[in-house]
């Protein structure tokens, strides 16, 4: 911890504690600009031309002239940024050349899905994810220590998509323990009330057992793939925080108390890692959403991240800068989150 | 937060018995065959990665086709061999473009300081908290697959991290005897970052590179697989495995063998990863 | 309580050797019952290394034989790791140099203080509660009710000191061990911490082994001392003797003290090679 809290304190050395709340919004709000510069920027290195799509590719030049100063495209860089930043304090995020709706009430339609699919995988990989890294640090060098590290070390290293494939095959096709890709049987799908959009929120208001029950049969093979994954980055940074703890002095005083290995590891150590679990935790978190991309379109949940891929392959760019906003912005936010928690919960910080 | 992470990865837990076939062992010897198989494939293919044989479709794994055949009727194995090429040559071009861009910030800014220093780590930091696919996806959306575009796609938010090492260590060596005795020297200014700091930070550079190939390898073959790499025909994992998604449930092999391709890849530079960070620690700790 | 002079620590052809087969502790044999006494030595002599293997604490990697250790009337080459945790904390007991380190940070005096306690004794709440508060006033901490509340970094470093000898004597053990406990204090406070440690072995009749690399410090408290060197114990003497010493090496540590009598002359030097010599003979 400590070195964290020095590497954390020679960056704010001229931070007083009572504007470091303040400081903190002020950073985020830099990040949050520098994402928005970045898919400003991007905007306009789309290949399709904006102009052209409107005007149609005969138009002439005065109408050609007319329509790109309508769109605001002949003004400065700096001004087309304002009113870029503003349409989006709006909540206008341009319209999906393929859905033809805006894609804010795309984005907003198709993000519940992306939650619930993450926020259920978070839940079985840290769970899991925990349990093995306290077992492994328990006895260092141990079966059960390699074993753990053995099954995060190959959690870290399979490619999503292949996993989720394989997945399919095993417990769809050839087990049928899955109901398979989507979130409801076909049946289902149209008489299901979306009232908050997570599917398992919405079948069980319905009162139908059926379809919960098929909304669960969806659900857990998705959640396990991106749960395994998510166990394993958190086994192995976890457990490499406690193991580093462990060779500090204050773990020998605790021994000389005359106090358990166990007991050690679960009310001396532990406590001392929060940070480090908050800010790993964190981070899962962001990377099941930002790999939200690849495993919805193995298992074609209707969540963002099918939408940006369905609109890569569409050349959609609104929607694709869109998605991008949307999940780069919550990747920096859950950034900040860590960082808020992990110094409030802080003792030496009060 | 990353920024926390990335420096717990390389603290290494201590070990107590010196394990007898170390991680770097393992995975350097996974390394060396994976270099081996991109620089030897005509060799070791025994068929063309490219020949279509209509009538050899879908074959599942036998004695002439180790691995089966894809829905072209190509054989798998060579295909899998030669996909080890564009794969390599991504992480080469990766490396070859955030080293020295990550080193140049960090080392810049630790030694400059002042203003120079919170900008560079400023923009440090937004790059930093930017997720490497996505964003990747959405520049290679703009400017086109293809394995130029790809690769700086994802070196654009993969330098940040060697930024922020070769910044720390510049600061703490800033400090140290051995920079003051090159000072006195009359050494400064460039010869003394590049020619007394650069060598240092080197080591824990080419750890943090090794303990990061592993995910950009994953990353890559997520763009290859949206379709977003190195465009077909080229044998390439992540395509590949899209290709065989199609026929993944009555031929699994098409899928298989190229996922298995990029997991044995990942894996060899993970383990690599963590071998080279185990003893780059015993050393500094001894 | 009644004398007993049955030894706490009885150590007989004692070594630590390294991984490599490289001996840190070479062979050495000392007996320790009810009294103070000193382990002193320069850095890297293995004096923290002896105090550890007592309490069953040395790092795994290093390898510990001796043909007799007993400690607390038991057989330390065999116990077993819950044996171990039974013993440390109730029998035997460490203070450790820096409070800074070795007191957990996320964790409060109080319950710092308490868990040996609760691991070794069987009482309520309430009185554990009280006995903290008596053993933090015994060490001669302030208002101890609102210390308990208090966390490591909130307290001074004498402070800390003070509430790992409490933590150390709570459970009433038979015997401390005090591994530089001074070192990481300023002047003023050295004198006041080390008082306190005798003033309560003293008051417990409990044993005490001072590791130090302070010779003058260690003649003040302590009635033994034992002096190390590159694993080897070179010298035991009554610490009344010190200003008698005949080792080479004992009279070198004493007289090197800087005092008033040593003011404007340049201090005595250790004359390894002589020192080798003499050993040598030996």
């Amino acid at each position: 911890m400590a070195r964290f809290t020095a590497e954390a304190g020679s960056a704010r050395l001229f931070w007083l504690r009572g504007g470091r709340l303040a400081t903190g919004l002020v950073s985020l709000a830099v990040t949050l600009l520098g994402l928005l510069a970045f898919t400003f920027t991007l905007s306009h290195l789309s290949p399709v031309d904006p102009v052209l799509q409107i005007a149609g590719d005969h138009a002439s030049e005065s109408t050609y002239a007319q329509v790109r100063s309508e769109l605001g495209l002949d003004q400065p860089l700096l001004m087309q940024f304002w009113h870029y930043l503003t349409h989006l304090a709006h909540g206008d995020l341009g319209i999906s050349r393929l859905t033809n709706s805006p894609v804010a009430s795309d984005l907003l339609r198709t993000f519940p899905a992306t939650i619930e699919l993450a926020t259920c995988s978070m839940i079985f990989g840290a769970f899991f994810g925990i349990v093995l890294a306290l077992v492994a640090a328990w006895k260092p060098g141990s079966l059960v220590d390699n074993l753990a590290r053995l099954v995060s070390l190959l959690g870290y290293s399979v490619p999503v998509f292949w996993l989720g494939l394989l997945g399919l095959l095993l417990f769809y096709a050839v087990l049928h323990w899955s109901a398979g890709p989507g979130r409801l049987d076909d049946i289902w799908i149209y008489t299901l009330e979306p009232k908050t959009g997570l599917v398992l929120i919405d079948s069980w208001l319905s009162g139908d057992p059926e379809m919960f029950r098929n909304a669960v049969a969806h659900l857990w093979l998705p959640v396990v793939v991106l749960g395994l994954l998510a166990m394993a980055g958190i086994t192995r940074l976890l457990r490499a925080a406690l193991l580093e703890e462990s060779s500090k002095e204050y773990v020998t005083l605790a021994r000389a108390k005359g106090a358990s290995r166990g007991r050690i590891l679960l009310l001396h150590v532990f406590p001392n890692v929060r940070g480090t679990l908050i800010t790993v935790l964190a981070l899962s978190y962001a990377t099941l959403l930002e790999g939200s991309v690849l495993t919805e379109t193995v298992f074609a949940w209707p969540g963002v991240g099918r939408y940006m891929t369905t609109a890569l392959f569409a050349s959609d760019t609104p929607a694709i800068l869109g998605s991008t906003l949307l999940i780069g912005g919550c990747f920096i936010l859950l950034n900040a989150l860590a960082d808020a928690l992990t110094y409030l919960t802080d003792p030496r910080t009060r | 937060m990353t920024q926390n992470l990335t420096d717990l990865e390389l603290a290494a837990p201590r070990r107590r018995r010196r394990p007898r076939v170390t991680s770097l062992a393992i995975g350097g010897t996974l390394v060396a065959i994976l270099l081996l198989a991109a620089l030897f494939a005509p060799l070791l293919a025994p068929f063309d990665p490219n020949a279509q044989i209509i009538s050899a479709r879908l074959l599942p794994p036998s004695s002439a086709h180790w691995l089966g055949t894809d829905g072209f009727g190509r054989d798998l194995l060579s295909r899998v061999i030669y996909g080890s090429r564009p794969t390599l040559l991504l992480v080469s071009l990766i490396l070859l473009l955030t080293i020295p861009v990550g080193m140049l910030v960090g080392i810049c800014a630790g030694y400059l300081g002042g203003w120079t220093e919170r900008v560079l780590m400023r923009i440090t930091d937004i790059f930093l908290s930017l997720p490497n696919l996505v964003i990747a996806l959405a520049l290679v959306a703009m400017l086109g697959p293809g394995l130029l575009n790809g690769a700086l796609a994802l070196a654009l938010t993969s330098w940040p991290p060697f930024a922020r090492q070769a910044r720390a260590e510049t600061l703490a060596l800033r400090r140290s005897d051995y920079l003051a005795a090159a000072r006195m020297q009359g050494i400064n200014g460039l010869r003394l970052m590049f020619g007394h700091i650069l060598p240092l930070c080197l080591p824990s550079a080419v750890v943090r590179a090794a303990l990061s190939l592993g995910g950009i390898i994953l990353s890559a073959a997520g763009l290859g697989f949206l379709g977003m790499g190195v465009q077909p025909p080229t044998a390439e994992w992540g395509s590949m495995v899209a290709e065989g998604s199609k026929v993944i449930f009555d031929q699994w092999w098409v899928a298989a063998a190229p996922g298995g391709a990029i997991l044995f890849a990942s894996l060899a530079f993970n383990l690599t990863g963590d071998g080279l960070r185990d003893r780059l620690d015993t050393r500094n700790a001894n | 309580m009644p004398t007993d002079s049955t030894p706490l620590v009885v150590a007989d052809n004692l070594t630590i050797s390294s991984a490599a087969g490289v001996a840190l502790v070479k062979n050495i044999s000392f007996t320790l019952g009810r009294e103070r006494v000193a382990l002193v030595g320069e850095s890297g002599s293995g004096k923290s290394l002896t105090a550890r293997s007592l309490m069953g604490l040395l790092s795994p990697a290093l390898h510990l034989q001796a043909s007799t250790l007993s400690v607390a009337g038991e057989n330390a080459l065999t116990l077993s790791e819950s044996r171990w945790s039974q013993l440390r904390g109730s029998r035997l007991a460490m203070v450790m140099q820096d409070p800074k380190y070795a007191l957990n940070p996320m964790r409060t005096i109080g319950w710092q203080v308490a868990e040996p306690l609760k691991l070794h004794a069987r009482l309520s709440r309430a009185e554990i509660k009280e006995k903290v508060c008596e053993m933090l006033d015994a060490v001669g901490l302030p208002q101890p009710a609102q210390l308990m509340q208090r966390y490591p970094h909130q307290l001074s470093g004498g402070m800390g000191q003070r509430v790992m000898l409490a933590i150390a004597l709570i459970a009433d053990p038979q015997f401390l061990i005090a591994d530089e406990p001074t070192s990481a204090l300023d002047h003023a406070m050295r004198d006041q911490v080390l008082a306190l440690i005798r003033r309560l072995v003293e008051q417990r009749n409990m044993g005490l082994l001072l590791i130090s690399h302070d010779l003058q410090q260690v003649s003040e408290h302590c009635e033994r001392v034992m002096v190390m060197y590159q694993g080897n114990i070179l010298d035991t003497l009554p610490a009344a003797n010190l200003p008698q010493a005949t080792h080479p090496y004992t009279r070198t540590l004493w007289s090197c003290r800087p005092s008033k009598a040593t003011q404007g002359k340049p201090l005595p030097t250790l004359d390894r090679a002589a020192l080798e010599a003499y050993r040598e003979h030996d």
